[in-house]
């Protein structure tokens, strides 16, 4: 079940609980550096939840979560303030600024949290954007974006403090082919070219099986299954084959 | 059977009154830990030789509280000033003691109206205007988004806003108070002949440093009040757009009645202590 190599996140029998809903039961996975893990399962088990408990936005009520060597849930708020530094995320909805321009948004972690000059921001906004070919709106307000823009600007956003770990939550959904294919382009690149870790959680599976090096499976609170992409095509296991059919009879349809 | 349902009733009102208290300190204390976490955050930011806060984000949102509610505040003293000194002014032309109007307004307003009227207008103004927009942005996932970026949202966010409206509502205070001694002794002069020469001379005569410092500290503190129920309420909003409008109610509410219960024991803690 471990990854090979240097392992960045490790997560251990990670427990969490809205009220009396039992989301996670004892979640195992860990991340090795450079590797894309893309994590499914049906909407609403807990997938985002995960990174939500690895960025420490949501408190486990059991286990161990640990980034590098850190355990990210006995960590202080400066201690967790100073992992996150290392860590971008893309939300599902992108989660930009609304009052701030794709320029200040990109900007804001860097201004805040850097002691870089306005020239170098400057710079390195042009240089991240250019990474994600959205030059020419700069100066325009997240509103002005359509959906699969502002998912690019977020993922300039993520980059600019160059993280080891970036997260995607549902990096593709809601976005018609084409952009979708954009994206799965972007994290590619940053794979291959950047050699940057990733966590991907999606249930596009077309998506999921272009960028993924490892994936993992959630159902009802647990990884039922973990392996390659060649892993999972070749899976016995019911609820996966179930889950993966659709896909495979859309790509059939594709192909003929 | 009466008084079962008696024994019914003061359980049922046992109950209500229990859970009301309940929320109340939830409330509070949901209040006081975004305080500490804020306070803990710039702290952090101190040690890492990192700014607290962006001096161009007070600014604005100082420029917003003040400036912008300047006209609103203006217009409300000088018809408050006004209307007052009509009103006690024909009161007073009974007993022929119409020359005290200038005292009555000038002691009033120093000490009372200026503060109690601009943390009115700054609740419903500026109050609700953070909390929509806080509320806003916690809804829409931004809240969530800074604070995953490690900035830190309660500094970053709640910071320039409290210390904008912290220091510019005794400000505006001021402003309140020169406006409703302006509207009465314009209407002393129009409708109960008096000069305005008199009517400045009387309020310079009564005017008192005790009153004018009571006024500003009670100020001081309508304003910490609005900016932390206002921001606490906007980040703690839940349920999307819906949520963002009951948010915003509550907090203007929460803010009025804040401010005037404040006044109210301001007032007897002033009496009692400084008589």
């Amino acid at each position: 079940m471990s990854a090979q190599g240097n392992i960045l996140v490790r997560m251990q029998g990670v427990k969490f609980q809205f009220d009396d809903k039992v989301v996670l039961k004892g979640v195992d996975f860990s991340v090795s550096a450079g590797e894309v893990l893309v994590i499914m399962g049906l909407s609403g088990c807990g997938k985002s939840t995960l990174l939500g408990i690895l960025l420490g936005l949501l408190k486990a009520d059991g286990g161990s979560v640990c980034f590098g060597d850190k355990e990210v849930t006995q960590l202080t708020r400066r201690e967790l303030n100073e992992v996150r530094t290392h860590i971008g995320m893309v939300y599902q909805d992108a989660a930009l600024v609304s009052s701030m321009s794709v320029k200040e948004n990109i900007a804001l972690p860097l201004s805040e949290l850097s002691h870089k000059t306005a020239e170098e921001i400057d710079d390195i906004v042009n240089q991240k954007l250019e990474l994600v070919g959205l030059k020419d709106v700069i100066d325009k307000l997240p509103s002005e974006l359509s959906g699969g823009m502002q998912k690019r600007v977020g993922l300039a956003r993520a980059l600019a403090l160059e993280p080891k770990l970036v997260l995607f939550d549902e990096p593709t959904a809601g976005l018609d082919p084409i952009n979708s294919r954009l994206i799965d382009d972007l994290i590619i690149g940053l794979r291959d070219r950047q050699k940057i870790t990733s966590v991907v959680v999606t249930h596009e599976m077309g998506s999921a099986f272009a960028v993924a090096t490892r994936m993992a499976f959630l159902h009802e609170g647990k990884i039922i299954l973990e392996g390659s992409p060649d892993d999972f095509r070749s899976s016995e296991n019911p609820i996966v084959r179930d889950f993966l059919s659709d896909y495979s009879k859309k790509r059939k349809n594709e192909l003929t | 059977m009466d008084e079962r349902k008696d024994s019914k009733k003061r359980s049922r009102l046992i109950a209500k009154l229990g859970f009301y208290s309940s929320t109340v300190l939830r409330e509070l204390s949901s209040m006081v830990w975004m305080g500490r976490d804020t306070v803990s955050e710039i702290v952090d930011r101190l040690t890492l030789r990192l700014p607290p806060f962006r001096l161009e984000h007070f600014f604005y949102q100082a420029n917003r509280v003040g400036v912008g509610s300047v006209p609103m505040l203006v217009l409300l003293s000088v018809f408050v000033g006004l209307t007052m000194a009509l009103l006690t002014g024909y009161q007073l032309k009974g007993f022929g003691m119409v020359t005290l109007v200038p005292a009555v307004v000038s002691v009033s307003f120093t000490r009372e109206m200026g503060s109690l009227f601009t943390g009115i207008v700054l609740a419903s103004r500026i109050g609700a205007a953070y909390t929509a927009e806080l509320g806003a942005m916690t809804a829409g996932g931004e809240v969530d988004a800074i604070e995953g970026m490690g900035i830190g949202a309660r500094r970053y966010l709640v910071t320039p806003r409290f210390l904008a409206i912290f220091f510019l509502t005794p400000c505006l205070t001021v402003i309140a108070v020169i406006s409703g001694i302006l509207g009465a002794a314009f209407i002393s002069n129009l409708m109960l002949q008096l000069s305005y020469s008199y009517f400045f001379d009387q309020v310079m005569t009564n005017f008192l440093v005790k009153d004018a410092m009571a006024g500003i500290v009670k100020s001081f503190l309508f304003g910490a009040i609005i900016g932390v129920i206002s921001c606490y309420k906007g980040l703690s909003v839940k349920g999307g757009a819906m949520g963002v409008g009951v948010a915003t109610t509550s907090s203007v509410v929460l803010s009025i009645s804040s401010v005037i219960a404040c006044d109210s024991l301001c007032n007897i803690f002033i009496v009692t202590f400084f008589p």
